[in-house]
């Protein structure tokens, strides 16, 4: 196969950007997305030129590194798919595509198509967890969790925080991730002492970051790779109600 | 140089209880005196970092992702193991520990063993506490399924993505302490040497890879956790980041390198299926629990696997070995698959390739619980070969995968350079020459948790550590021989791409060094790797600027150390002239063509010092002792 890529080339953050046009002859289409973007590096490299920058490290679709815009989707046309797991098979012969990192002011670009998603870690260190020190914990099986609830827990754990919902979004709200790490926790009886707290204080330092607002759209459950469900955005802002009355201070940053 | 192990005297029950007691403790007002480096973010690096903060030491973390989340341990898919024995089907702490030595081919410290088996248990109390969502059952209980090598229940597992919900856990506990302050996360920096003064270790080299700034970190005490050298292979199942720098350039300061040769070769991957292939795709061994592993009778049987009646097909694990069938451990599983394409039977492009195959699973259960312990998996490998593994047999080959080599630690894993500490995948404890599944992650797990904050406390309890001077020699030293060494990769300009290197070193790694090994064919790869590495030096091309993110110039340096460790893999897997676990030397097999260990000569573990430039590297043993499991034949029949 042969594709036309239209990629976002800048160097960094303080020069301008702009897209340039490559073509790759040698697909093959049982390639992943970015093994493709390996073929043209090798030939930029061996010719000298500087490689585009993109973030990968699993390639299976688990760490959350890799991700950018593929003809205005993020990930691509392929559904529960990041693009390290989507194959060339998907695309046509001589098509073109354009490839683009995710754009939101919370995630400021670091190079071509790699991005700053740090403000996903201040919110998960915000309250994204139990406060349980090592060394405190009761026996495994002293907390029964039905299979239900512990199933439901398991599919909003599930994100793997690469940033898709934000760059799909119109607002660049990060609502389904915090809403997943919210959900994750808050279904569980370990999660429910902190359940109020926790969430006051991840939605305000969600706000904090510059992410936009959730105005259901749901652009961002289209395009998550791990299918998160849409319902943990409404039980986020359910938990940050209740909480913001039971823990008024919690919301001062 | 002698090697001490600090194995507490006495009956291995107590041994680790008697040295916690022994222990000196840092009293608390003092903790937040002490800064203590930890490079790595994994399960060993995360749990380390988040528990010293925990206790009130000041923490400095640090990985090569962008977020300390994306370590290579997230990957991990079939379970973490842990001598509960809830489904009380005969598991205990003694039978955990008598698996693992056994497993690792009588190559593994029992003390050590002794006490992984003992915390299991309490990795897993932490884990459920910190809401790791395991599976349960309906009752509400935890649920086990079995795992290659056992023949018990003992695995813990969250669907097939165990790793990433640990990892999770540990990287949340990590958080909440960046939030209280008491840890400093330093992601996208990545360790380029270690610094040592008067023989302590006390700080490391490091590079931001946004700004290509180099800076110094120093402190009390550094913790390497900073996974395995898998990617020596170029093809493994291995995160394309995980690489050996740390962990080398700690043995080029004077840290000894433990059995670098004992690699694990991972039976259940997704065969190779052309030139661009940049990593290999792991099917969890858990599917080994109800899929069956099969090859055509005959040579060169190209019918459709669905076409072939079952009087012609050879279940050759289950037949071979009857007791444990598709469930003997790796090694064993991967070097049968290797022999029944070596004998031309070998299925899919290329013939590297056997079936595992679920109908019969799917017959008994029917496909909506197939579809529930493995579905995420069986989409993996759909989206990944466009076949549909409900309807025919999934077609897997062996892949690197682990390492059980690595710096060389004692019982309170220290390595030989005091103050450097070493935990997870990057040490060399607990595994022997094979490592059982699901024990990799319980062993990162426990140290991390639940040991190296106790022993570092002992150390720095134990030792005065004088105050250092940011302008000495050796910090001096240490800074331009990193930016040395970037700038002479930078201004080579020769014609070859870094990858390409990498991917033939690769190649000549696993074929001499890889599932079956012969003395000619190491020092073959010996000479070639030289040729190679030679050659790296000399004609390497890497673009772009040491100023802002270039990923070029960190692979160039990781490749740079594989060359070196690699040569180091080949030298240790020749002199070592037996067979055991995962180093099958092929002049020393039992007429069955089982590994045929040497207990007489090779019960040692073989810990290399680095000599310098040029110069051999020099062997050191450790003797191991075994005094609770005896060194038997292993057998799986
Ligand atoms: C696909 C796959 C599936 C697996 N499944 C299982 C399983 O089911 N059960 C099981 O028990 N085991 C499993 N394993 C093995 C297990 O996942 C690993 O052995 C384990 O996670 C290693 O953890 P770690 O903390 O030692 O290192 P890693 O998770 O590899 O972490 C290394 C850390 O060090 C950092 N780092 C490395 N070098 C540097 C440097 N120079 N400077 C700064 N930072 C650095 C990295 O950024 C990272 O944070 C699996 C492995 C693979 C590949
Ligand atoms: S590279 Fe890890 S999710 Fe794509």
């Amino acid at each position: 196969m042969r594709l036309i890529l239209r990629i976002w080339r800048q160097k960094n953050r303080n020069t301008k950007g702009k897209f340039a046009r490559y073509e790759v002859n040698d697909v093959n289409p049982d390639m992943s997305m970015l093994e493709c973007l390996d073929v043209l590096n090798e030939d930029l490299a061996r010719r000298g030129k500087e490689p585009v920058a993109f973030e990968h490290d699993c390639r299976e679709g688990i760490c959350g590194s890799c991700g950018f815009m593929i003809n205005g989707v993020a990930h691509g046309p392929l559904s529960g798919t990041t693009v390290c797991q989507l194959t060339m098979r998907h695309f046509k012969d001589g098509e073109e595509l354009i490839l683009e990192p995710w754009r939101a002011r919370a995630f400021p670009l670091v190079k071509d198509l790699a991005v700053d998603r740090n403000a996903f870690d201040r919110i998960i260190a915000a309250g994204g967890y139990i406060s349980i020190s090592t060394g405190s914990a009761p026996d495994g099986n002293a907390i029964p969790v039905s299979k239900e609830r512990a199933d439901a827990a398991m599919d909003a754990a599930q994100c793997i925080g690469c940033g898709a919902c934000v760059a799909a979004c119109p607002n660049a709200s990060a609502s389904l991730f915090t809403g997943a790490k919210i959900t994750h926790l808050g279904l569980l009886p370990q999660g429910q002492p902190e359940r109020d707290l926790r969430a006051v204080r991840m939605v305000t330092q969600m706000n904090l970051e510059q992410f936009g607002q959730c105005t259901n759209i749901g652009e961002c459950v289209a395009v998550c790779p791990k299918l998160i469900p849409i319902e943990v955005i409404g039980r986020m802002n359910h938990d940050y109600i209740a909480g913001s009355m039971r823990e008024p201070e919690a919301g001062e940053a | 140089m002698e090697l001490h192990s600090r194995t507490p005297s006495g009956p291995i029950e107590q041994a680790w209880d008697k040295a916690r007691f022994e222990m000196k403790l840092v009293n608390p007002a003092n903790k937040r005196k002490h800064n203590i480096i930890v490079v790595g973010s994994g399960l060993a690096g995360a749990s380390a970092a988040a528990s010293l903060g925990e206790l009130g030491y000041g923490v400095q973390c640090f990985c090569f992702q962008d977020s300390p989340r994306r370590a290579h341990s997230i990957a991990a898919q079939g379970g973490i193991n842990a001598a509960k024995n809830y489904p009380n089907d005969g598991d205990s702490v003694y039978r955990l520990f008598y698996d693992t030595v056994k497993g690792g081919d009588f190559r593994s410290r029992e003390a050590n063993v002794y006490r992984l088996a003992q915390i299991s248990v309490s990795i897993i109390d932490q884990c459920v506490a910190q809401g790791v969502p395991f599976a349960r059952e309906y009752g509400g209980t935890l649920a086990n399924r079995s795992f290659g090598g056992a023949q018990v229940s003992r695995t813990f597992y969250a669907r097939g993505q165990t790793g990433q919900q640990l990892l999770l856990g540990a990287y949340q506990a990590l958080e909440r302490q960046i939030d209280a302050g008491r840890v400093a996360m330093f992601p996208r920096t990545e360790m380029l040497d270690l610094i040592v003064i008067d023989g302590r270790a006390r700080g490391i080299v490091a590079r931001n890879l946004v700004t290509g700034q180099i800076t110094t970190y120093l402190g009390d005490a550094v913790v390497l956790a900073t996974g395995g050298y898998g990617n020596v292979y170029y093809l493994s199942t291995n995160a394309k980041g995980s690489n050996a720098t740390a962990i080398w350039r700690a043995y080029k300061r004077g840290a000894l390198f433990a059995n670098p040769c004992f690699t694990q070769i991972h039976p259940t991957c997704i065969p190779v299926s052309g030139d661009y292939q940049s990593k290999l795709t792991l099917m969890s061994e858990s599917l080994r629990n109800d899929g069956r592993i099969w090859v055509p009778k005959t040579k060169g049987d190209k019918r459709p696997p669905n076409q072939i009646p079952a009087e012609d097909r050879d279940y050759y694990l289950e037949r071979r070995y009857p007791s444990f069938g598709n469930l003997v451990p790796r090694d064993v599983a991967s070097r049968n698959a290797k022999n029944v394409c070596d004998e031309g039977r070998g299925v899919g492009p290329g013939g590297l390739g056997v079936y595992l195959d679920f109908a019969d699973a799917i017959r008994r259960l029917g496909e909506k619980v197939i579809r529930e312990r493995y579905g995420n998996l069986f989409d993996m490998y759909e989206r990944i070969t466009d076949e549909n593994p409900y309807k025919v047999p999934m077609r897997i080959y062996p892949a690197i995968h682990y390492t059980m080599g690595g710096l060389w630690v004692d019982y309170q894993l220290m390595s030989t350079i005091p103050g450097l500490f070493v935990g997870g995948e990057a040490n060399f404890s607990d595994h022997g020459a094979n490592r059982l599944g699901a024990s990799a992650l319980m062993q990162g797990l426990s140290d991390g948790y639940f040991i190296l904050p106790y022993t570092i406390g002992n150390y720095l309890a134990d030792n005065k550590l004088n105050s250092v001077e940011e302008s000495s020699s050796e910090i001096r030293g240490a800074v331009a021989g990193v930016e040395n060494n970037i700038q002479k990769l930078l201004s080579i300009n020769g014609k070859r791409t870094v990858d390409s290197f990498h991917r033939e070193l690769g190649k000549v790694v696993w074929e001499y060094c890889g599932m079956a090994r012969t003395a000619a064919g190491l020092k073959h790869a010996i000479e070639r790797i030289r040729e190679l590495r030679e050659e790296f030096w000399q004609d390497v091309n890497v673009p772009g600027s040491d100023a802002d993110l270039n990923q070029s110039l960190e692979r160039a340096g990781r490749v740079a150390d594989f060359f070196e460790l690699a040569e180091l893999m080949c030298i240790d897997g020749l002199h070592r002239n037996e067979s055991c676990g995962g180093h099958f030397r092929e002049e020393h097999q039992t007429p069955e063509g089982e590994a045929l260990r040497d207990d007489e000569h090779f019960s040692y573990v073989a810990a290399w010092e680095y000599r310098g430039p040029g110069n051999p590297p020099e062997l050191q043993k450790e003797p191991l002792a075994f005094e609770y499991v005896h060194p038997s034949q292993r057998s799986y029949k």
